[in-house]
Order: structure tokens, then sequence, then C-alpha cells
């Protein structure tokens, strides 16, 4: 009977359990008091476990704390592990000599399918991520045992350009901030997954989504827009983190009577693309935060949008107090290959130099001058035929015999590009810059289309050429003062895996065959792999709990951890 | 206890939706295309079937590595517009063909573009092939003289080695099926395709040397970068780490020797194909 009730007024579990067992009227009265004792005792208890497993739980993640990220690394507070985007960690328990020890710790399901690209965010001895179509949970890091677990009602017509994908949050105070596949940016509470604003950034029927992990600095959230296959205008957003009111937005793509905007024909920057769909970086010294965008649109067609189309394909350093322009420089002009800057502008100082490297989906790998955007060198790191010189800056510029055709044209690196958004990594120890590799060309051929809102917007066609070698992934670890390829691994397909480097001298990252495999960072020999059961399309991260070392990576629906016995 | 009374709303609405979804779906199956023969639809048809359908199905809808060559008729998953607009909405269970829309490249097709697209691929189709040959002498030559069944399944009977060809008639143009035959190496079947995988494991041949010196020589039928899989001539299956081996590698050469007219004259290519692509009738 008493179970029919329980049943019916949503009683707790732990009520249930109770009322099952006491079945007879008279002790009714004492059982209320165990009850009551029951419930204090289990209160205290949690509030003691909770105390001990997760240490400084409650803690919160300030600022300041986000600017030296670095000096707690069993903490991961941010996308690409600090603000300088290397991806690095000073943790060094888990090393070349003892990786081979390795073994799997935990592995939490998030039973969806398509593309699992989350980094997680560890602070504390709780882990945050996120999952396909935009589910949100906190888990104990120990553990993975499930604390929160968050989950959007996404319209049923949003329009993601490649995937329902989300990869992660960021975090300050007693929120965790995500950008949605519907345009939206929201906060939720740390404790328990509520959500405490949430706000429209764009109309997703028109193709805007948001893919990314946000990145904060001081009391501001920033996120970019995704949909450059779409048609949409990009932007870069900052929202107030307490409130969800926005204080300023770059228009990546500039409108009338503003500089650049002569660099699109016509109207077509009302349509211009350039969206801005992976986390940026921060040099507090300067104050300027660094983004990348993606492609102009029509993605691989650039008839009738003849110029530079500014500021699609470019790295962008902007103010971050009011999101001004303080200089660009663009990679790929009038673009019409699918070039997408969108990979992690990795900060670097080196002879007294402050840089930012990227290895570019173009198939160059670039050293920019931080302070002011000059090119410093632009190497190519995978095989190109897109471009025969460069200019006088020394920046690659377009072959005209590289542009699509309507029977197909033949280019290298094909639309999927040499990389794409999966992480780099730079090691300061080895002081080399690890990338995926792509070595895939794609016969391009034009589709001409006209703009229709909300729906694709590729104005092109591509499909993988027909040459008698395979295409292949490698890891490739670059040397950044002078652009040589010091070793690489070669992956038996290309990976969308992303790449992570420890103080331990391993390097991790995944393949699309399932391994996730720790390489040596010196010479790139494997010391370990594990066989996850599908393809990782995940850049890696590591956190410590209670000083044990634990790497993360998704793969499949399951984010995994390992760890020494 | 709520999460119980939620999954149960959870079910209903789910099945409410799945009703509703083969409501419609019958509904296409029975559908006639709305723009038949339209040349302006045929040509924004085109730009879809390139953006959407052209990874696989190749320019010009011939074929690609992993997708059929469409001008081919009849259609193998149904050559009703109705049966197209089907295949191209819900997918093929079974093989690469996705539902539309869950390629993860785009946002799927409207209801009016997959029109579209079959309307561009009824302007490319040609006509059926009008094959020549015996079938009844292609069948013999099958499980005989032409040996191919030493390595190729037809439903359900012959070798394991290379691709069951139960269906290769009605999914490959005549031009692949007589390139597979005469130039094999020249394009290498598609094996095992993985859920996440973008690419598909290919028929290539391995040769390997195992840790106890045992030599193999066998097709591969999958591989990452710490282990071989593979079928042997003796149509045993084995996999290895591949740090254990003595040696091993790979080539694009496929096992299968390439028929020319000497071992395959024109005519019996013929017959052959008329027993193919007739479905082994």
């Amino acid at each position: 009977m008493r179970i029919k009730r329980g049943v019916s007024t949503g009683t707790t579990a732990t009520e249930f359990e109770f009322e099952g067992i006491v079945d007879v009227e008279i002790l009714r009265t004492s059982f209320d008091v165990i009850r009551m004792t029951a419930l204090i005792v289990c209160c205290v208890g949690f509030v003691l476990i909770n105390g001990l497993a997760a240490g400084l739980a409650n803690a919160q993640v300030t600022a300041q704390r986000l600017l030296n990220a670095g000096q707690e690394p069993q903490n991961w507070l941010m996308y690409s592990g600090d603000y300088a985007g290397k991806r690095f960690s000073t943790l060094q328990e888990i090393k070349v000599g003892n990786a081979e020890k390795l073994v799997p710790k935990w592995a939490y399901q998030t039973m969806a399918g398509g593309k699992f690209e989350t980094t997680p965010l560890v602070v504390d001895g709780i882990l945050y991520a996120t999952g396909q179509d935009d589910r949100a949970f906190a888990l104990d890091a120990r553990t993975g045992r499930p604390i929160w677990q968050y989950q959007r009602a996404l319209p049923g017509d949003i329009r993601p350009c490649c995937g329902r994908v989300n990869r992660g949050l960021a975090i300050l105070g007693d929120k965790v901030f995500m950008g949605t596949l519907d345009s939206h940016v929201i906060a939720l509470d740390t404790k328990t997954g509520n959500v405490v604003w949430d706000v429209t950034a764009a109309d997703y029927a028109k193709g805007n989504s948001f893919t990314l992990a946000p990145l904060v600095i001081k009391n501001l959230v920033l996120v970019g827009i995704s949909g450059g296959e779409y048609g949409i205008r990009g932007f870069i957003d900052a929202y107030d983190v307490n409130t969800g009111e926005r204080k300023w937005r770059f228009n990546t793509v500039p409108g009338p009577g503003e500089p650049g905007n002569e660099t699109w024909e016509g109207e077509t920057w009302k349509v211009g693309g350039a969206p801005a769909w992976i986390t940026g970086t921060y040099d507090v010294e300067t104050n300027t935060t660094f983004w990348t965008t993606g492609n102009p649109s029509p993605s691989n067609r650039s008839v009738g949008r003849a110029g530079d189309n500014l500021y699609s394909d470019t790295l962008l350093a902007l103010d971050p107090d009011t999101g001004k322009l303080k200089w660009h420089f663009q990679f790929t002009t009038n673009d019409d290959h699918d070039y997408d800057a969108t990979q992690v502008p990795v900060m670097v100082d080196e002879g007294g130099k402050k840089l930012i490297l990227q290895a570019n989906r173009n198939g160059f790998f670039y050293v920019v001058d931080r302070t002011n955007g000059k090119l410093v060198r632009a190497e190519s790191y995978a095989k190109v035929s897109w471009s025969k010189e460069k200019d006088s800056n020394g920046r690659p510029v377009p072959a005209a015999e590289g542009k699509p055709s309507p029977e197909g044209n033949r280019v290298c690196p094909g639309a999927a590009g040499a990389t794409n958004w999966m992480s780099p990594t730079y090691d300061p120890q080895t002081k080399l810059f690890y990338v995926t590799a792509r070595e895939q060309c794609d016969v391009f051929s034009t589709a001409p289309q006209p703009y229709d809102a909300g729906h694709a917007y590729y104005g092109s066609a591509y499909f993988p050429n027909d040459d008698a070698a395979p295409f292949y992934g490698a890891l490739r670890a670059i040397e950044p003062s002078t652009g040589r390829i010091k070793w690489e691994w070669k992956h038996p397909s290309p990976t969308w895996s992303g790449v992570l480097s420890t103080a331990g001298g391993v390097v991790f990252t995944g393949d699309a065959e399932g391994n996730f495999i720790a390489l040596d960072a010196a010479s790139g020999k494997a010391l370990w792999h594990f066989q996850c059961g599908a393809s990782v399309y995940s850049s890696p991260m590591t956190y410590a709990v209670e000083g044990k070392q634990y790497v993360a990576v998704a793969a499949g629906s399951a984010l995994f951890t390992f760890g020494l016995p | 206890m709520r999460v119980q009374a939620r999954w149960q709303v959870f079910l209903i609405c789910a099945t409410a939706i799945l009703v509703c979804l083969a409501a419609s779906a019958t509904a296409f199956a029975q559908g006639k295309n709305p723009y038949a023969g339209d040349a302006k639809m045929a040509k924004l048809g085109e730009s879809q079937f390139r953006a959407n359908c052209a990874f696989c199905h190749g320019l010009g809808a011939r074929g690609g590595g992993r997708g059929p060559d469409l001008t081919r008729t009849p259609k193998k998953h149904g050559d009703a517009d109705g049966e197209i607009f089907n295949t191209i909405n819900t997918g093929v269970p079974g093989t690469a063909m996705p539902p539309n829309g869950a390629t993860q490249q785009g946002v799927g097709m409207t209801e009016e573009e997959i029109w579209q697209v079959i309307t561009y691929i009824r302007s490319v189709e040609k006509k059926p092939s009008t094959l020549s040959g015996d079938a009844k002498h292609g069948r013999e030559l099958f499980y005989g003289n032409a040996t191919c069944a030493t390595c190729h399944m037809f439903e359900g009977k012959g070798g394991r080695l290379g691709p069951d060809l139960t269906g290769a008639g009605t999914a490959r143009s005549t031009e692949y099926l007589v390139e597979s035959v005469r130039n094999p190496s020249r394009r290498l079947a598609q094996g095992i395709s993985e859920a996440m995988k973008e690419f598909s494991a290919e028929y290539e041949t391995v040769d390997v040397v195992s840790g106890d010196g045992t030599k193999y020589k066998g097709t591969l039928l999958n591989e990452d970068s710490f282990t071989i899989q593979f079928i042997d001539l003796r149509e045993q299956v084995h996999s290895f780490d591949k740090v254990a081996l003595k040696s091993w590698k790979k080539s694009r050469e496929s096992l299968m020797p390439a028929y020319d007219e000497k071992m395959l004259p024109e005519k019996d290519l013929q017959d052959l194909l008329a027993f193919l692509v007739g479905g082994g009738k």
C-alpha cells in the first residue's frame, strides 16, 4: 500500500525503503524517531564525506585563480588548461618511465550518439563537462559518479553544421557557462546544475549555433558563434557573468562604414560567415584576447564575393573589456576551400619574443608577433597545393589554379584541412608544438546556389580524390623556431583527436581507430594505448585528486579516465 | 519514482512521435515527385546533391568509393519516386547511407530539396543497360571455370576472401563491375565500416610472418596502430599485435587476379555480368 502511495506522491527512494521495511503501525512513533536520527546522521555524514573526498569543493574559482591556472595543476580551469592555450600540465606522476602501467579508472556514459567533443573542467575534485545534444554534467572526479546532470530541451529545427556537439564549459564563482546549439548562452549553478540565467544571442533558425567552450575573462564570459555553413554573419560576444547581460559584440564581418567592409563585394557582407567557433586565449600583460575565425560564406565559392573578405580566416586581437579590435592578421584571403582558422591561437614566449603559434587548417604553421600582428614565419607542415608563393610579408597567397571548378579541381589540403578544431599543445620542456595533421587532398567543384536563410550555403562540393594512396593522419611535433617537423606518429587514418602534453614527458592523443595513446614527447615513441571502442573526437586533459593524476578523454559516448594502478 | 513517471511520459511521447513519423514516411513513400521533369528543379537538385550526397555518390552521381552509382536503374532500395524519397529521408539500415540530416555535415534537406535531388537523379539516369550475356552460362562460370566462387559469395554460396557479390550487380554500374574484374587493384572494395570512423577498411592484401615463423597470406579485415586482423587463404581469421610479428606488409595489389581477355574472353565477361546484374537469375 505504502509502496503505491510512495510512487504516486513521488517520495524519495530512501523513504520508500524505510516504509517498505516498517510495516507495523505500533512502531510508527519510534520509527519516526529512527527516521529523523537517520536523516541527521546522513546529513552529517554527507557533509563529512563531501568535505573529505572533494577537498576544496566549496572554494570558488576567482578571476585571479584563472589568471594563475598553471599554479594549480590538479585542476583544469578552462578549455585549453590556461589562458595561453598550451594544453600543457605540470603534473608528472605519469611519466615516460611508468606510462605503460596506465589503467582505466572510470568511465561515464552519456548514452548519446554523435561526436563527443568535450574537454572537461576539473575544480577541486569536481569534474564539469558537456556532451552531445547540449548535455552538461558534474561528476566526482575521483569516482566518476554524477552529482548533477543537465539536458537542454533543444528545438527540433536547430541547424548545427557538423553534429549536435559541444566542446565544453567555462567556470567562475558558483557558475559554469555554456553556449547552446539553439544559440543561447546559459549559466548553470556549479552545485546543482540549475539554470541561473539564459540569454538568447542569435536566431538559431538562420543557422546560428554555439559549439565552443566559452572563455571567462574578469567578469565577462566570451563566446563565438558557429554557422559559417549557413551564411550567418559571425560575431564574438561578451556577457556579464552575474546577469547574462551582453556587454559587447564584435562583428567578424564589418558593416557599412566600418573598416574592412570594402573587402566584400556588394551586399555579400550580410551573409559573410566568418564564425568564431573555437575558444580564444588571453594575454593579461597587454589585456588582449586572441580569437580566430572561420570561412567566409558560401564556404567553397568565392565567385560573387571578390575581395579579402575580412575578418574571415583571421586572427583577431581584441580588448576584452570593450571588444574593440587592436589588430588582425588574415591567414587565408578570399578563401574558397573552407580553410577555417579556428584553431586555438597558442601564446608562446620564445627568444624574447611574444608569439602566437598556429598550425592552420590551410596547411601552414604560422608564427605571429602577438604584440602587433606581424607575421614572423609561415612554413607548411602538411601537403599544400592551394598556394605556390608568399607575398612580401611572407604570407602564403592563393594560386589561381587552386580554385574550385565545375568539373572539379584537386587541391591539398582537402576541405577538412591539414588540421581542424582539435587542440594542439605546446610543451615548454621540449619546446615543441604538437598538432594533429591530416594528409588528404580533395576535388573541389562548384555548385552555385542562392542564399536561403537557414539553409546550408556551401556554393560548392568536395570529394575525396581518387588517389591510389589512402589518406592518413599524423601527430606532428613542430619546432616553432624553424617550422621543421622533429618527429611524427602516423595514424592509419585521419583522426579528430587533439593533443595534451605533460611535464612527465608524455603527450596524449587519440585516433580514429579508437585508441587513446601515450607517446614520448621527445621521440614520438608509443608508451601505452587503450582501445576506447570508438573514434576519439575530443582533446584530452589531465587533473589530480588526492595527489593521484588522471588523464581524461571522451570517445564514443563515454568519458574515460586513466591513471596509475 | 519521479524518474519513472517521467520515463512513462517520455515513452508515450516517443511512441506518438514514432507513429507520426511512420505515418508521414508512408505518405512520402506513396508520394509523387512534384517537380518531375522540371529542368530548373533538377539544377537546384544538382547543387543539393553535390553538397549532401556527392561525397559518397560521386560527381554526377556516378558512384564513389563508398556509395553506389545512382545513374543506374532500377535502384536497389526501390525505384519509385516515393521509395527513393524514403531511402534519402530514412537512410538504409545496415549500410553507410545515413538518414537525412544525420550525416553530421549539414542539417539535412527539406522535403522540397529532397524532391529536387530526386529530380536531378532522374535527369542523369541512364537507361538500364541491356545485357546481352547469357546469365545461365555466367552462373556456371562464377561457380566453375572462372573460379569467382573461390573467394566470393553469391546468395550464401562461395568463398570468404573477397566481398559478397550478392548485391553488387544492382548497386554498381556495369563499368565499375567490368573494372573490378579486369583491373581489381584499380579501386579496392570497401570492407568494414566503423560507426564513427570516416574511412572504411579496404580489401588490401597482407603477408604476415608470425612470431613463431608461420607465414600467412590473406585479406586485411581491419587494422589499427597496434594490431591487424585478417583472413588467410585457408579462410582462418587471425588477429595479431604488430609488435609480436616477425614481419608483415600490406599491399594495394589485390589478391584477385586481373581477368584479362585471355583468362576471361569478352563474351564470358558479358555472361558473368548478366548473372551478377540479373541477381543470379
